[in-house]
């Protein structure tokens, strides 16, 4: 596995402290995992994924990742709807190992953006990691 | 460094029973029809289904080396940690596969079958004096069913209490992983709890959670990293005093026989896997039996049909009517229950004890010989078993999954990998009462040995095994396109 300074963290993005990233691009925001979490998680196998036009409140599980180590759930950032997701990964879960910030996996519309606010810039985020 | 038992040698190869043989090739002579040949309507005919033509001979090679491919407790150490690999002793297998039992007709009405009803009935009781708790059904066919009856009892408890449907349960992450599904199969929200810095449960937590919308709280006692929940009392004094239950799952029951009385501890309803801890046969998804245990009180909603006795006949009890009803058909799995009886039976209540004693004493010996040369995240007294992670190797590039591999090639079966989800990288070492010292000493020194590897030659590890028919396999391919037919 990769140490926290081999780890490839964007600087342009958002993070969770479950280790996923948010991108705001026009209206909506695009969300996926980080590259620590593929890395932990190891081989992705298996990718569920809501349907667009569900709503989640932000803390909300919408979704399970299944790696061949273990099955983690995905959180949701921020509160809203529903308004793409990345099928591609139906096929090819890999994705997202292979290059997680190009593997967005759902892509929400918020009615209240401010939400992002409370997420980590880069340099917040790795100190998590660096705690961890 | 001692050598562990793997040892290489020659693998027999095997082709599918399809590809041996010769068209009209016969396992025995059958003789010549006497019964005149009639005609078939033939809508009763067609093509046949495709049998291989084999000698007898060929049949038992066959089975015999995928036999020799596979592992089992019967071959070697079986330290999978949850899963309680304790030897099955052959007396057991002796007795379930007795004619009486086996020639025994389900359907038989209760007094042609007394013998096979006793051995429910007072297995009924063992279990009950073995947990501490008042009423037993052995019905349930392995543990999730069991936890499954266990939310279902919940569930008709709280009905006949009438009030506020209860939506919620409290689910340690320490709790077994099947917990949560059967909680949510029966309609329960789990609310996750997270492990306090011991690796066991905190009081306040529990306080704060546990409200009048929560049906109880599942706890797996010792938990999931091998720790004894001390709490549990007065956790339960919490749980009940916010009307809920209280549920114990029992599969971790080997470390705590005939110790711990669970109904002392608050424990309104458990589960036992028989195939752990009472030494029937397990793995390879054959049956198990996950018998459910209540206090007195629940004991009219557990499932039907349990075994009666009046003091001169056993009886298969009637419908009751607040019973959650059957959960399997006829006596339940009762060639496991026959095992079970037959070790309950053989080692009596003394040494069911000691066999508690032995798990949790080999468990502590094999963590303290390895916690020098493997990272052990909660540095406490451990029950059955012990939970280490691959934090120290991580720095050369080794992971769990290289050790547990390279284990393979010094012929063991790997412990339990990755689980439980709370301890990253999870190793968890159960390696029960069945081992002696000197099988303990040689698999520590084996493990000592593949902490050194995972310095000296990460690239053993990373490719290993070497020994087998079957090398390193590629698990993410076959998790992302698995080819279940030939």
């Amino acid at each position: 596995m990769k140490e926290v300074d081999e780890l490839n963290l964007p600087e342009d993005l958002q993070y969770t402290k479950d280790h996923e990233w948010a991108k705001v691009t026009g209206d909506t925001v695009k969300i996926g995992i980080s590259d620590y979490a593929q890395d932990q998680l190891g081989d992705i196998v298996f990718v569920e994924m809501p349907s667009v036009g569900d709503t989640f409140d932000e803390g909300d599980e919408f979704g399970t990742l299944e790696s061949v180590k273990a099955v983690s759930e995905l959180y949701a950032p921020l509160g809203g709807e529903i308004v793409a997701v990345n099928e591609e990964l139906e096929d090819a879960p890999e994705l997202l190992n292979q290059d997680p910030y190009g593997g967005w996996i759902i892509e929400m519309k918020s009615a209240d953006m401010t939400e992002l606010e409370q997420l980590l810039d880069r340099s917040s985020y790795l100190a998590i990691l660096k705690g961890e | 460094m001692r050598n562990g038992p793997g040892n290489s040698g020659l693998i027999m190869d095997e082709p599918l029973l399809w590809e041996k043989g010769k068209k009209g090739r016969n396992g025995m002579s059958i003789s010549a029809s006497d019964v005149p040949e009639a005609p078939i309507a033939d809508e009763l005919c067609g093509e046949g289904p495709d049998f291989p033509d084999l000698s007898e001979v060929e049949v038992v090679r066959h089975y015999t080396r995928l036999s020799q491919w596979n592992f089992g407790v019967d071959t070697g150490m079986y330290p999978l940690g949850s899963c309680t690999m304790k030897y099955n002793p052959k007396i057991n297998e002796k007795h379930a596969a007795a004619e009486v039992f086996t020639a025994a007709h389900p359907m038989l009405d209760d007094e042609y079958c007394q013998g096979t009803l006793r051995i429910i009935y007072e297995l009924q009781n063992y279990l009950a004096e073995i947990t501490g708790l008042d009423a037993v059904s052995v019905q349930p066919a392995a543990g999730a069913h069991g936890e499954m009856a266990g939310m279902l009892i919940f569930e008709a408890y709280h009905q006949s209490k009438g009030g506020k449907k209860r939506t919620k349960i409290l689910m340690p992450d320490t709790a077994h992983g099947t917990n949560p599904a059967s909680a949510a199969l029966c309609g329960y929200k789990p609310v996750p709890i997270k492990t306090g810095t011991r690796g066991i449960l905190k009081v306040d937590e529990i306080r704060e959670l546990m409200d009048e919308e929560t049906a109880g709280i599942m706890i797996t006692n010792p938990n999931t990293l091998g720790l004894f929940e001390e709490n549990i009392r007065e956790i339960a004094d919490i749980v009940h005093g916010k009307g809920g239950l209280v549920y114990g799952d029992g599969a971790n029951m080997n470390a705590i026989m005939g110790i711990v009385d669970l109904k002392r501890c608050g424990v309104d309803v458990l589960h036992l896997n028989l195939h752990k801890t009472f030494s029937t046969p397990h793995g390879g998804g054959g049956p198990g039996a996950g018998p459910v245990c209540v206090v007195k009180e629940l004991e009219k909603f557990l499932p039907t049909p349990r075994v009666e006795f009046d003091g001169s006949v056993y009886r298969t009890e009637g419908d009751r009517p607040d019973s959650i009803g059957r959960m399997h058909g006829f006596h339940g799995n009762y060639g496991v229950l026959i095992r079970a009886f037959s070790y309950i039976l053989t080692m009596g209540a003394e040494y069911l004890k000691k066999a508690s004693q032995y798990a949790v004493l080999n468990a502590s010996y094999v963590k303290v010989k390895l916690k020098d040369y493997l990272h052990l995240p909660f540095d406490r007294p451990c029950m059955h078993e012990a939970v280490f992670s691959d934090k120290k190797q991580q720095e050369h590039k080794v992971s769990t999954l290289d050790m547990a591999k390279r284990l393979m090639d010094c012929g063991y079966h790997p412990p339990t990998i990755y689980f439980p989800l709370v301890v990253s990288g999870a190793i968890m070492i159960e390696p029960t009462e069945t081992e002696s010292l000197e099988e303990l000493d040689v698999f520590i020194d084996v493990f000592r040995q593949i902490a050194a590897e995972a310095e000296s030659d990460p690239e053993l590890l990373h490719s290993s095994p070497h020994r087998f028919k079957v090398k390193r396999l590629d698990e993410t391919q076959a998790a992302r396109n698995p080819c279940l037919r030939g």
